[in-house]
């Protein structure tokens, strides 16, 4: 496992927003961290990569025991997360923006930069090397998120709603970068609500509703899992199934 | 030390925090609902108290009664320049308003050295040097009326904010700025009024002032570290803070003085102020933040 | 409050140093070579502000207790203890660094930020002079007074255009400063840090280490101006240098010039420097130079924050260039 989190509990004031949650995400893999809004996965994101501290739990990543370290030991140490509302380096570069991340392997400049180049070519933000941050529209800005945690060499990414805002086709691309992120080697977790995309790429899915992890495994697992459907659509709706199927046969019978 | 010269000092201490209470109350004000820190506050300050002075020594007007005049005219003074000044200008970010007022300090101080040149001055009225028996020490009267009707306006204003529409509005803006819009408050004509009130309360505070001080174009940069020190101690945007954090820093100074000796004495201000921040940065009665 | 990394292209710096070099002997007047000091001094200390404030987007109101220290440390080695007025130079670099590191962990550790911070270096600033007014140690409130012995190893010259070398010497070097910061590693972590220390930090990023870092160099810098500042006066109080108007000073020349380039605090200083000579030659008023500069300031924030350094970049880019 290269990431382990155990029983990680976040109380804010009197609202448990992450309660007792455990998951795992073997190397080489891309896992997927979904549930309803507001169901405490951001939080448990800024849990685990030390925005926040935590009220119990454990977080182990690469067989070391992180909880508790400040953010940028854990960046170092390899796991590194995008934010779910975008927040570039605005009067920088795009290309200034990435190479503060590849600062991170390479303290020369040159090599640093070329990195940086490299990256943007990966994601598809070649062109626009020169263009202010600033200036980027939401898709850019979520794709400056992503490249930028990735010049910094990660083992592990955490990617938060990187989908969130794109188009169709933005979010073909994506899909197919991240693959290509996990082929060349990088672990990725990611928390996503577009669901065809979470499908086809996750190799395991985590589901988290009202901050407790209810259900976990392969995509077909997690669909057809009833505590799943009923996290995302409310409670009663199989109970009413059923009861319109007994219905149904009752009369059909 | 001698049980008189400690009361004398106490007495002192609460007078004088009644007064920083009444310039740090509209400064707490314009940060509670602006959240600028209005770094001009002082050089308002400064402004008013010249106007008193000029009051006084043109017009025959007494500093007391001036109050009917200096404080609507500081009222409109600070709606005007918020709308005029501050309100387009700033581009929102919280730093770039710290420079701005920085800047109108800067312009306000030095066009008043330009027009009234560097001395100081003082006034004196029929009342001046009646002194009043306290207890163990005998205080000029002046102090004694500023301190009292400092803390009746601190009063009112705390009536105003807690009993009147217009108050509600301004809390519901200090909480919940978006909120506010969404009911339907006209946001920056409250952010207007509000900063028109927080310089009213300098009108004020430099009727009372002016016969216990001195004024001079510089002075206001004496009064900006002490404001804000009051308002840090008392918590931002809390009048009670205030009040307690103006008494306190009364003493401070007052006892200062007495053990430190004139010079040494001023830091006890500038000690509590970097103490706070960096132990307890929202003040007594603040948010935590 | 700044533009990009970008690195200034080195004829500009080669250019800019020849006219530095020429125009002492071009204008060789007492007048002139004064103005030219002081421009330069205000370059100096300004960039000390400039790279804490402006590179680092660290906002401070108090800098002048890195120069107030520095010009103590090094007048008190000479007077007390008979250094000689050279070794000032490193030993007010030592002192500014740090009274800057010293306030820089207090301040940071407390996760104070943005105005607190600023209001902050304030406080520690008036501390600082309201200590040195009251001891005896430091003169108290007579200040100190160097005895003129005008010697070039006495770091006092009988001809201005001496001091005028040594604080282009010393402004050169900080723009070097200046200008390594825009290429280095360092450099794009700082400005990291001023555009979101959380991005920073999940970067990789130490940001209090960092910051600590560039308060310790920013110190030193201002220190080894209050050195200079007290070669050059020979005589140096509590209010002069601890006064809040150096703080101010510092940063209007960063601001107005263009806070977080490598020029900007020259231009600022030279437009600074040129406002008070004109106005103490046309008129008596007291206090008109510091009333334009508290104006300028605001116009600055209001229409052009980035400074009068993006007049300059606006000309060279075509009208609304595509990137």
């Amino acid at each position: 496992m290269m990431l382990q989190v155990t029983g990680l509990t976040k109380i804010f004031g009197g609202l448990r927003a992450v309660d007792n949650a455990s998951l795992g995400v073997d190397e080489g893999r891309i896992v997927a961290l979904i549930g309803p809004n507001g169901a405490g996965k951001t939080t448990l994101f800024a849990c685990i990569a030390g925005f926040l501290p935590l009220n119990a739990g454990r977080v182990e990543f690469l067989g070391r025991d992180i909880t508790g370290l400040p953010v940028h030991e854990i960046a170092r140490a390899g796991m590194v997360r995008t934010f779910q509302i975008t927040q570039p380096f605005a009067k920088l570069t795009v290309h200034e923006n990435i190479a503060v991340g590849a600062y991170q392997k390479f303290s020369n400049r040159a090599q640093a930069w070329a990195h940086a180049q490299a990256i943007a070519e990966q994601v598809g933000m070649a062109h626009m090397l020169a263009q202010p941050a600033s200036e980027l529209t939401v898709a850019g800005r979520k794709r400056l998120e992503l490249a930028r945690a990735l010049a910094t060499s990660p083992r592990l990414l955490l990617l938060d709603e990187v989908m969130a805002g794109l188009n169709p086709s933005e979010i073909l691309e994506i899909i197919a970068i991240i693959r290509q992120i996990r082929d060349n080697g990088v672990t990725v977790l990611l928390i996503e609500h577009v669901m065809h995309a979470v499908m086809s790429l996750s190799d395991h899915i985590h589901v988290l509703s009202y901050g407790k992890i209810i259900a976990e495994g392969s995509p077909q697992q997690v669909v057809s899992n009833q505590a799943v459907v009923e996290a995302y659509l409310g409670r009663g709706s199989t109970a009413n199934d059923a009861e319109a199927d007994a219905a149904a046969g009752a009369t059909h019978a | 030390m001698d049980p008189t010269i400690l009361a004398a000092a106490t007495i002192n201490g609460l007078l004088l925090g009644g007064m920083y209470t009444l310039v740090a109350s509209g400064l707490t004000l314009i940060y509670g609902v602006l959240h600028i820190i209005n770094f001009a506050h002082g050089s308002m300050l400064m402004l008013a108290m010249f106007g008193v002075f000029y009051l006084l020594t043109k017009f025959g007007v007494d500093p007391y009664l001036a109050m009917v005049v200096m404080v609507p005219v500081m009222y409109v003074f600070g709606y005007a320049l918020y709308k005029g000044v501050i309100g387009k200008l700033s581009n929102g970010k919280d730093e770039n308003i710290l420079l701005i007022t920085l800047g109108l300090s800067i312009l306000i101080e030095n066009v008043a050295l330009m027009l009234f040149k560097g001395d100081s001055r003082t006034i004196s009225v029929s009342y001046s040097d009646r002194m009043i028996e306290l207890g163990p020490t005998l205080v000029p009267l002046p102090k004694l009326i500023s301190f009292a009707v400092a803390l009746a306006l601190c009063a009112a204003l705390g009536l105003f904010m807690q009993r009147t529409d217009l108050g509600r509005a301004i809390r519901a803006v200090a909480k919940e700025r978006v909120g506010a819009r969404l009911v339907g408050i006209d946001v920056d004509r409250i952010f207007a009024i509000s900063y028109g009130i927080g310089l009213a309360t300098l009108g004020a505070a430099a009727c009372l002032l002016m016969p216990i001080f001195y004024v001079s174009p510089t002075i206001g940069h004496v009064f900006v570290l002490v404001a804000f020190t009051v308002v840090v101690l008392g918590g931002m945007g809390s009048f009670l803070g205030a009040v307690v954090g103006g008494m306190i820093v009364g003493l401070t100074e007052s006892f200062g003085g007495l053990y430190l000796g004139e010079s040494l004495g001023q830091i006890g201000i500038s000690l509590i102020f970097i103490l706070i921040l960096l132990l307890r940065p929202s003040g007594l009665f603040g948010a935590r933040q | 409050m700044t533009s990009t990394l970008k690195p200034v292209p080195w004829a500009l710096h080669l250019t800019v140093l020849a006219i530095a070099v020429v125009f002492p002997f071009v204008f060789p007047s007492s007048f002139m070579v004064n103005f030219g000091v002081m421009a330069l001094f205000y370059a100096f200390i300004g960039q000390s502000w400039n790279i804490s404030g402006g590179f680092a987007g660290q906002l401070s109101f108090g800098h002048v207790a890195f120069f107030g220290v520095g010009a103590y440390a090094s007048t008190i080695m000479q007077l007390r203890f008979g250094w000689s007025p050279w070794l000032g130079l490193p030993v007010s670099a030592l002192a500014g660094a740090l009274v800057g590191g010293v306030i820089a962990v207090l301040s940071f550790r407390a996760g104070l930020k943005g105005s607190y911070f600023a209001l902050i270096t304030l406080a520690f600033a008036e501390v600082l002079r309201i200590v040195t007014n009251s001891v005896s140690f430091t003169g108290g409130g007579l200040g100190l007074l160097i005895p003129m012995k005008a010697s070039a190893t006495n770091f006092q010259f009988a001809e201005r255009i001496g001091f005028y070398f040594v604080i282009l010497m010393l402004a050169a070097l900080s723009v070097a400063l200046a200008e390594w910061l825009r290429r280095s590693r360092f450099g794009a972590q700082l400005a990291a840090i001023r555009e979101n220390e959380d991005s920073a930090k999940a970067l990789g990023i130490n940001v209090f280490r960092e910051k600590v870092k560039v308060m310790l160099i920013s110190g030193a810098i201002s220190g080894m101006g209050g050195c200079f500042f007290a070669q050059y006066f020979l005589y140096i109080d509590p209010l002069v240098v601890f006064g809040v108007d150096k703080s101010v000073e510092m940063l209007l020349v960063s601001m107005i010039g263009g806070a977080g380039t490598v020029y900007g605090p020259l231009v600022g200083a030279l437009l600074l420097a040129s406002i008070s000579d004109i106005t103490r030659v046309l008129t008596q008023v007291q206090g008109l130079s510091l009333v334009l500069y508290g104006s300028l300031l605001v116009v600055i924030i209001a229409y052009l924050p980035n400074g009068l350094i993006d007049l300059f970049k606006r000309r060279r880019k075509p009208a609304g260039g595509q990137a």
